[in-house]
């Protein structure tokens, strides 16, 4: 479904220095499948996601999306950022009408969808607030709708949970998992939590920082539905820990080298 | 603990910050009656002459004796300010979003707003007078070119405050520029936009009178010049104090406006604060 094939990225920061963000990257993610990267800060996660979403053209290497080579922003995928970013003067209900509204697409047939959405993620009867009066988890509750809106078959996420505390977190986790299980849909889904990530993944791909590399790709063969009471289980720690050792070794053999 | 004494834990601060709001309120009040009183005193006391210093209750009967006529002048100030004021507002907009539109349009815009901003307006109104005649046109003019320059400013700056994110998500969803521009900038712009006509509003009255200082007859600046040409201080103060007046109240209604179409914009910058 998303393949990216030696995938360069450079950057010219404001000083006109070249900063590589991503090396040379190859990535395959099947169709319905849920992939989780993880890596250290800066090292071009939120580039890849960018570049999957085709809103930065790659320096070098080309990106295919569904056999089709990425060359512009495409409406076939669901954005979640790491912040809300909710608009504070439209309501949630609109806010989660906002892609429709900004494809130009008629906005009154998708109303009942948008309330089933809303209530699936417990957000009923909260339809006509303002995100202003919503607390964080809420607000980024309303941005997945927003991003399901119009049901699309890819979904980039990056690090969609990362501002929240550790409850709502985990509560999340088990939500964004019985969406998927409802609607299966390519997942993209970054972020800095082990756990998070082998709990919710197929594969684990792990990058390394400076210039961003893949350094591991690693399937999680645990069986579906999931739940945090796997955390406890050997093979649920067996996935962790072989993770962890390859985030690890990276940058020990880093340290080595210099 | 029992129930009524939650009860009670309750109340009483609410009913605390009840009397807080209401001492809080009453203060300005206080504190204007308490000068306007001392300001009586000292001129009875003293024996200042009219001309000088007229006692508050001097500017009240003066003004109050030919309240027909101020309230004409002050119907004249009005005019100006609406006229000027609305031609800033609606001027302002377009041209912010023409500023922001393009890297190029804003360098050949910018230089020619900062030049027209750095001409004193008061040194141009005479100059306006000879060129579009003594009628209400150099006042409005005036008072427009006064209020027009922080608009566009705060306009376009809030225009090009939106977060990438928000950009990033149009342009994921492929929006058009126009569709960008009034679904996503625009909004964005709101919280600017009234600071912008908080500055506008305030010296939109500035701007009125200056004109009519220079070239009117009638208005409040120019009742101010005619009475204090005759010593008729008591007069001209009954007219600055309408001035300060009109500046509160619109000011207020500008407050007010934001508040009850834009809530959100409001307690955003509550937040801030
Ligand atoms: N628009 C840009 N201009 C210049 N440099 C950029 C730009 N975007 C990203 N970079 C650089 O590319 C590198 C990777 O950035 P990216 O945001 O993809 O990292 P990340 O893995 O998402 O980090 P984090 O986990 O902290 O979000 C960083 O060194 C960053 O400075
Ligand atoms: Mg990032």
């Amino acid at each position: 479904m998303i393949r990216l094939q030696g995938i360069s990225q450079v950057f010219r920061s404001r000083d006109g220095a070249r900063v590589a963000a991503l090396d040379d990257v190859d990535l395959s993610v099947a169709s319905e499948q849920f992939a989780c990267i993880v890596g250290p800060s800066g090292c071009g996660k939120s580039t890849l996601l960018r570049l999957v979403a085709g809103l930065i053209a790659p320096t070098r290497g080309t990106i295919e999306v569904g056999g089709r080579r990425v060359d512009g922003p495409r409406e076939d995928v669901g954005i979640v950022f790491q912040k809300p970013t909710l608009f504070p003067w439209a309501s949630v209900l609109e806010n989660v009408l906002m892609p429709l509204k900004l494809m130009g697409r008629p906005t009154a047939s998708h109303r009942q969808r948008a309330m089933d959405l809303l209530e699936m993620v417990g957000l009923g009867g909260f339809e006509t607030r303002l995100p202003g009066e919503l607390s964080g988890g809420m607000q980024q509750r309303a941005a997945i709708c927003r991003a399901l809106i119009h049901d699309p078959p890819i979904l980039l996420m990056d690090e969609p949970f990362g501002a929240l505390d550790a409850l709502t977190r985990e509560e999340m986790t088990l939500e964004l998992l019985s969406i998927w299980q409802e609607r299966r849909k390519t997942i993209v889904f970054v972020t800095h939590s082990i756990t998070e990530a082998v709990l919710l993944a197929d594969k684990v791909v792990v990058m390394s920082a400076r210039p961003g590399r893949i350094v591991s790709d690693l399937d999680v063969a645990l069986p579906r539905p999931r739940s945090f009471a796997q955390e406890g289980l050997p093979e649920f720690q067996a996935v962790a820990a072989s993770v962890r050792a390859s985030i690890f070794s990276r940058r020990k053999g880093g340290a080595d080298a210099r | 603990m029992r129930a009524d004494d939650v009860d009670d834990d309750d109340d009483l601060p609410d009913r605390r910050a009840t009397l807080a709001r209401l001492a809080r309120a009453s203060v300005p009040w206080i504190s204007i009656g308490v000068l306007l009183l001392a300001w009586e005193l000292c001129v009875r006391g003293f024996r200042i002459p009219d001309y000088l210093l007229p006692a508050p209750s001097e500017v009240w009967s003066q003004t109050w004796a030919l309240k027909a006529a101020v309230a004409g002048h002050t119907l004249a100030t009005l005019k100006t300010i609406a006229f000027g004021f609305g031609l800033a507002v609606a001027i302002s907009l377009p041209l912010a979003v023409l500023v922001t539109s393009s890297p190029a349009v804003a360098a050949t815009v910018y230089p020619v707003l900062v030049l027209v901003q750095s001409v004193p307006k008061v040194a141009l109104a005479p100059v306006l007078v000879v060129a579009l005649g003594a009628n209400e046109m150099p006042r409005i003019v005036v008072t427009f070119l006064v209020c027009f320059f922080p608009l566009v400013i705060s306009v376009a700056a809030g225009l090009l405050s939106v977060p990438s994110e928000y950009i990033e998500l149009c342009r994921s969803c492929r929006a058009s520029r126009w569709r960008e521009l009034v679904r996503v900038r625009m909004p964005c712009a709101v919280p600017f936009l009234f600071s912008g006509l908080k500055v506008a509003i305030t010296l939109s009255v500035v701007g009125a009178v200056v004109g009519e200082f220079v070239a009117a007859d009638e208005g409040l600046g120019y009742l101010i010049q005619s009475s204090t040409a005759f010593f008729k201080t008591p007069l001209a103060f009954g007219a600055i104090v309408i001035l300060a007046l009109i500046g509160i109240v619109l000011f207020q209604a500008v407050v007010a406006i934001e508040r009850a179409f834009f809530p959100w914009s409001v307690s955003d910058e509550r937040f801030r604060d």
